[in-house]
């Protein structure tokens, strides 16, 4: 199938004709093209989100790598990294094969399997990483994400074993014995509401002592959703001595705080949790000037059963994919270059994902893109969403742009709002 | 008048005062051969109780019963999500047996207000993990107004475990809406990194003492030592224990409350909590007045 995008606007620049053929963005006009009137819409190359949960393996009650991948498409992303906290753990080479072929099969984006660090994300043995690296998965990343790789020696290994296959270790920077019990932020709020806290230095402690670890090894290290003030002074630090650091930092954390809890509602449980605005203010400006490279949704559904409950006994997590570029949009307004870079460009280099996040100006780049309407203003409605579960923080939220066309490899998986299959 | 009691902060200045001039009246019920008034008659009250707290249950079943209401006692022991069904399955059982009012006591923060969002009827807190419990801060407060006849102005230092205590963070809330002035006493581990303007902060209880009208003894459990909050029994009894000679220190006035239960010769010495000073068992029988203030008050009782 060929496209001809009419009037469409890359990156907010002069409307212009976009065609797209063979899989690919053509510099010629093609015969028989289906026109699409993107007077209006501006294009961005297809966004990648390098930190997922699909739940599949193990709770499709939740999600689905079919669920989640048409909400991911609906969201505008072309690829997503999928966590490895499934059940089996994705911590060998069958269980990330098995992901991948699901991604294949759904095909409404390229579903890219993050692997295990360690043995059923125990921190105890260093999981077959070699292996999932060779398996048809292809894996680059390894995360132990919802634990901490908190052993530092085995941190290190992890940092130096993934370099002999140009692979990133992704941390879920928390210091596990500082966060016993944790349910939200460590502050006035927690104090008020007798939530047991969740302080600020524990991530910002395992972060310092993971850019060490990656300086002294020479690794590349990726740290998964940095959430406070001191985190973006930590890593700026390290950028600024050269250090191979990248680090993400979610939509949530860019927008709410933690006064949220103050109902006790669980939609709001996330871990790392909900910071104040001090901490949101420094997300936002980190990633402004690239300290923060990348937007990372942590798409964490959940079954109803698990979060309508006590806050305590609730999981912790929010979707993400569908509301993603909404909310940045609504933080840094249509910054078209600086939102192309750190939801698509950023992400696909930090996760070796060859042919997304490339210039839709060129000739032959693959045709992975998604085109927004950002004049249209929505409300976020739970029950609309595609994703299987509903723990959305912001329904309600009047929120703008919308996602009104995904192409992968030139075919179109959302046309119109709506996903293709 | 308001529908739920979750948090002390959802009393004002004005609807406090009433729950304890109500609690007053209700009071004097107590000296009369026949203590029952038929105020909540045909209503119902379920104490649904998720820990053991054979006290705090009992003084609310009792204080339901004198206002003639009918009394449901759930006990379901064990966490919703180990076993048996959740809260909210719960509460719509108790919405379909027709619950006036809840009296919830559960090892989890916010629970109140949890079931808040599932049953039609008022939510009374009892006790919620290690967030709030309003009527033991209202009993608290009654028995400092009967005893020194006013709140207004009143110094009360409340020392121990506040970074753990529910008790600690209500009475936090109603004291100051009520015009004391409140300082947290104890080691720099069980307070609060960022506790309200609400509070003063002290480490010295030898300095407090002298300068309080009330002075309020938190259990202290003795689990917390093994966590390292504090290094043992003994050094923690020593630093911020009320014996005899601390007991000296307060004014000829000064009351000793503590909620109960109590591990005498750890944060109270015995002799102290026997003396003359001490409130504690008024405190209990002042806790039936006052929950009767609070059922009669919140379900509209006429």
């Amino acid at each position: 199938m060929a496209y001809l995008l009419k009037g469409v606007s890359i990156l907010g620049a002069s409307p212009t004709d976009l065609y797209i053929a063979d899989g690919v963005i053509s510099d010629k006009p093609v015969d028989g093209a289906e026109v699409i009137d993107a007077a209006g819409l501006v294009a961005l190359p297809g966004l990648v989100d390098v930190h997922t949960h699909l739940r599949e393996p193990g709770r499709e009650d939740a999600e689905t790598v079919d669920t989640g991948s048409r909400a991911a498409a609906l969201g505008g992303y072309t690829a997503v990294c999928a966590m490895a906290n499934t059940s089996p753990v994705a911590d060998t080479a069958g269980v990330v094969e098995q992901v991948w072929r699901l991604g294949r099969e759904a095909g409404l984006v390229d579903v890219q399997p993050i692997g295990a660090v360690t043995v059923g994300l125990a921190g105890k043995q260093m999981a077959e990483l070699g292996a999932m690296a060779t398996s048809a998965a292809n894996v680059r990343i390894f995360s132990d994400d919802g634990f901490c790789v908190a052993d530092p020696k085995l941190m290190r290994r992890a940092l130096e074993y993934v370099k002999a296959f140009d692979g990133v270790i992704a941390q879920h920077a928390e210091e596990p014995r500082l966060t016993e019990g944790a349910q939200m932020h460590e502050g006035e709020v927690s104090t008020r509401l007798g939530l047991t806290g969740w302080p600020a230095v524990a991530e910002e402690a395992i972060i310092a002592r993971d850019v060490l670890l990656a300086e002294h090894v020479g690794s590349r290290l990726h740290v998964c959703h940095v959430s406070t003030a001191g985190s973006v002074e930590v890593l700026r630090q390290a950028k600024a001595r050269g250090v191979r650091v990248t680090a993400e930092v979610t939509p949530h954390h860019l927008l709410l705080t933690d006064e949220l809890a103050a109902g006790y509602d669980p939609v709001f449980k996330v871990n790392p949790p909900l910071r104040t605005r001090k901490d949101v203010e420094a997300l936002r400006r980190a990633l402004l000037d690239g300290v923060i490279d990348v937007v990372a949704t942590d798409h964490a559904p959940h079954a109803v059963q698990d979060k309508e409950c006590e806050w305590s006994y609730a999981r912790p997590g929010m979707l993400g994919l569908e509301t993603a570029l909404p909310i940045v949009l609504s933080v840094f307004g249509p910054q078209w270059d600086l939102i192309a870079d750190r939801m698509s460009i950023a992400p696909a280099r930090i996760a070796g994902l060859d042919g997304h996040g490339g210039d839709l100006t060129k000739a032959g780049t693959p045709a992975n893109l998604t085109l927004v309407d950002p004049s249209v203003q929505r409300v976020v409605d739970p029950a609309e969403l595609a994703s299987r579960s509903r723990n959305t923080p912001y329904a309600g939220m009047t929120l703008p742009g919308r996602i009104v066309a995904t192409f992968l490899r030139g075919e179109a998986t959302v046309l119109d709002g709506k996903a293709v299959k | 008048m308001i529908k739920h009691l979750r948090s002390a902060a959802d009393l004002d200045a004005d609807t406090a005062t009433l729950i304890l001039d109500t609690a007053a009246e209700m009071a004097a019920l107590s000296g009369r051969e026949v203590k029952k008034l038929p105020a909540l008659r045909g209503r119902t009250v379920v104490n649904l109780f998720y820990e053991d707290s054979t006290r705090t249950r009992i003084s609310f079943e009792a204080a339901a019963k004198r206002l003639s209401a009918d009394v449901i006692n759930f006990s379901a022991k064990g966490s919703s999500v180990s076993k048996g069904e959740s809260l909210k399955d719960t509460a719509l059982t108790l919405q379909a047996m027709g619950a006036d009012a809840v009296v919830i006591r559960h090892s989890a923060s916010g629970a109140p207000h949890r079931l808040a969002n599932w049953v039609e009827g008022s939510v009374v807190n009892a006790g919620d993990g290690t967030h709030e419990h309003p009527t033991q801060a209202l009993l608290d407060a009654y028995t400092m107004r009967s005893r020194l006849g006013r709140l207004d102005g009143l110094k009360v230092a409340i020392v121990g475990d506040v970074l753990h205590s529910r008790v600690a963070r209500s009475n936090i809330l109603l004291l100051s809406t009520l015009g004391a002035r409140v300082t947290v006493v104890g080691p720099p581990t069980l307070i609060p990194l960022d506790l309200t303007d609400k509070a003063q902060v002290s480490y010295d209880l030898d300095a407090v003492l002298p300068d309080s009208d009330v002075v309020m003894m938190l259990r202290v459990q003795t689990e917390r030592m093994q966590d390292s909050y504090f290094p043992s029994a003994r050094e923690y009894s020593r630093r911020y224990g009320l014996d005899v000679p601390r007991l000296r220190k307060l004014p000829e006035h000064a009351i000793v409350m503590h909620p109960g239960p109590m591990n005498r010769g750890m944060e109270i010495a015995p002799e102290v909590a026997d003396s003359p000073r001490s409130t504690i068992v008024e405190q209990v029988a002042n806790g039936v007045s006052v929950r009767m203030a609070v059922l009669y008050l919140l379900l509209g009782g006429k």
